[in-house]
């Protein structure tokens, strides 16, 4: 990348992913840069889903799976034994592609975060849910009933809920695993200004099968196809002028 | 083959198929018209309320009743936090390594083993190895090692410990996991998503499960034979206790002391009664009791089941 001069927030190298003996990720080297919006883009089954859930490991909770190469979070290696996936998870958040909001009220979720982290204030909580909420979007829609069941509201609201119960643990980085597929188009633009108003304090990772998405919020763009990584570089070259043919296939829907 | 013919043979495979399935049902009436019948002249509020008299040929059956709820009872205290542990270990933690399919195998033998086996493991490992192992350690004579309650619930929790595993194990397998991903996502511990996200969720179905255990383990006869049922006993297992400082006496149950049990009175009652056709009205009176009891329970179990659901999809 051109203006790559800032040291990276996430650094990936020469990483290898399998689940069992099928081999989902092949020798994936890219940067992501702090503050900036990273899409992940290509072809369901491409990787890249296992990509980014490997950034929090949350991929090994599925259980058999070996991964090989460099994962490093701010230079730190995230995938050594020693690492503390716990505090990890809280540096590295995540939303879901179905909205997952618990059972539970809206405030119980947004609050679950911090209370996992063991903050037990009233006040406290009341703080942090007020300020997550607010910066999901969610806040003046929810604040006269926080204590009515997650379940009651509409899918959008659900995934804005998903982003603020992130938000609320204070991350460095959001990864989002094709946020805005289970949502109408208009619930997906009010993701996508959320989105924009994160990126200027939180580091963003985003996976789309949906390309327009992907040339809306993002600032460099990464094209997955088979595990490999095909082009790795600023969105808007992506999409006008992509060094690689099979890129520019993809993107003008000739495949996938 | 002609279109009539297979017609006619699809009409014969549904109505064997469908008399099998009813007959089943045909027999559950038939057992509890009969019980209710024989037994129905017994069936009085003394019958339920009051003691045997007569040498057991008159009287009630309160005794038993009391000594059934309190085994049972006791046994689900037992058997309960055991199976829901074991469920969690099995599904949260081990997964679907080795040794998770090894327990997985040993509780299905464990369900396989015919009840009069754990009557004589109870009397064995209980009785003899616990009991008389703690009374030798306190020195103070026979105390533990003999018959009891507690001793007979332990038996039982033993016996209905795969129920509960089971059924717990599937309420927690039941919890979508798409909250436990976004449990761990959120930096959570496993214990952390076991205890805030899982077992809220998995509540009814561990509760049910507890309740279908009672409901099978109160109508066991064999596991209580050598363990701590009594024949006959002449006060009910209460021991009263006394308060520190306040010096007030209350009763409570013994879990020390033996106990009359309902499918144990029947049994006794039909085999050792020096008059078995004199008490044949209590046998089967008894009987109905037992049976009410057990399908009071199951029907709670659904009931709880349905309500604790529609909470938990409303929460």
């Amino acid at each position: 990348m051109s203006e790559a001069v800032a040291p990276p927030k996430v650094s990936i190298r020469d990483l290898n992913f399998f689940y069992g003996a099928t081999q989902a990720l092949r020798g994936i080297s890219l940067d992501v840069q702090e503050h900036k919006v990273t899409a992940v883009i290509g072809p369901s089954g491409c990787g890249k889903s296992t990509l980014i859930k490997t950034i929090n490991r949350i991929a090994e909770i599925a259980g058999n799976v070996r991964i090989e190469g460099e994962v490093r979070l701010d230079g730190q290696s995230v995938l050594d034994k020693s690492v503390d996936v716990v505090d990890l998870r809280r540096r590295v958040g995540m939303v879901f592609q179905k909205p997952n909001p618990f059972p539970k009220s809206i405030y119980d979720n947004v609050t679950f975060g911090p209370r996992l982290h063991g903050v037990n204030k009233r006040s406290v909580l009341d703080e942090i849910a007020e300020r997550a909420l607010g910066q999901a979007a969610l806040w003046k829609e929810v604040k006269d009933r926080l204590h009515q069941s997650a379940m009651e509201l509409s899918g959008g609201q659900q995934q804005r809920l998903c982003i603020a119960r992130v938000l609320a643990v204070d991350p460095e980085v959001i990864l989002m695993d094709e946020p805005c597929s289970a949502l109408d188009p208009s619930a997906t633009a009010r993701i996508e200004e959320t989105i924009e108003d994160l990126s200027s304090d939180y580091t963003i990772v985003i996976v789309t099968h949906n390309m327009q998405q992907a040339a809306r919020v993002s600032d460099s763009t990464a094209f997955l196809l088979e595990g490999k990584l095909v082009e790795f570089d600023e969105t808007e070259k992506i999409f006008t002028n992509p060094s690689v043919p099979t890129t520019e296939e993809y993107i003008t829907g000739r495949f996938g | 083959m002609s279109a009539a013919a297979r017609h006619r043979k699809e009409w014969w495979a549904t109505f064997v198929m469908r008399a099998i399935a009813l007959s089943t049902m045909a027999i559950v009436v038939m057992i509890l018209g009969d019980i209710f019948l024989k037994g129905e002249k017994v069936l009085t509020w003394g019958f339920l309320t009051l003691a045997p008299v007569e040498g057991m040929t008159q009287g009630g059956i309160f005794p038993a009743i009391f000594g059934t709820l309190c085994v049972t009872l006791l046994m689900i205290m037992m058997a309960l936090p055991l199976g829901v542990f074991a469920a969690i270990y099995m599904v949260e933690y081990a997964g679907r390594g080795r040794l998770a399919r090894i327990i997985r195998a040993a509780v299905n033998n464990l369900a396989g083993v015919p009840s009069i086996v754990f009557g004589l493991f109870g009397l064995g490992f209980f009785v003899l190895f616990v009991g008389r192992g703690l009374d030798r350690i306190k020195g103070e004579g026979l105390l533990f090692g003999q018959p009891a309650m507690l001793w007979a619930s332990a038996t039982l929790a033993v016996l209905v410990l795969p129920v509960v595993i089971v059924s717990a194990g599937e309420a927690l397998i039941a919890v979508p996991r798409s909250y436990r991903e976004a449990a761990f996502a959120l930096g959570a511990t496993r214990w952390q998503v076991v205890r805030r996200v899982v077992l809220p969720q998995a509540w009814s179905g561990i509760l049910t499960g507890a309740i279908l255990s009672v409901s099978r383990g109160a109508g066991e006869t064999a596991p209580i034979l050598f363990t701590g049922a009594a024949f006959y006993l002449p006060r009910l297992p209460i021991a009263h206790m006394t308060i520190p400082l306040l010096g007030l006496q209350i009763p409570m149950v013994n879990p020390l002391d033996q106990f009359m049990e309902l499918s144990y009175h029947v049994f006794v009652m039909a085999t050792q009664s020096h008059d078995t056709t004199l008490t044949r009205p209590i046998q089967y009176g008894t009987a109905f009791v037992l049976v009410s009891l057990t399908f009071i329970l199951n029907i709670s179990a659904i009931l709880l089941r349905r309500k604790l659901s529609r909470n938990e999809r409303r929460a």
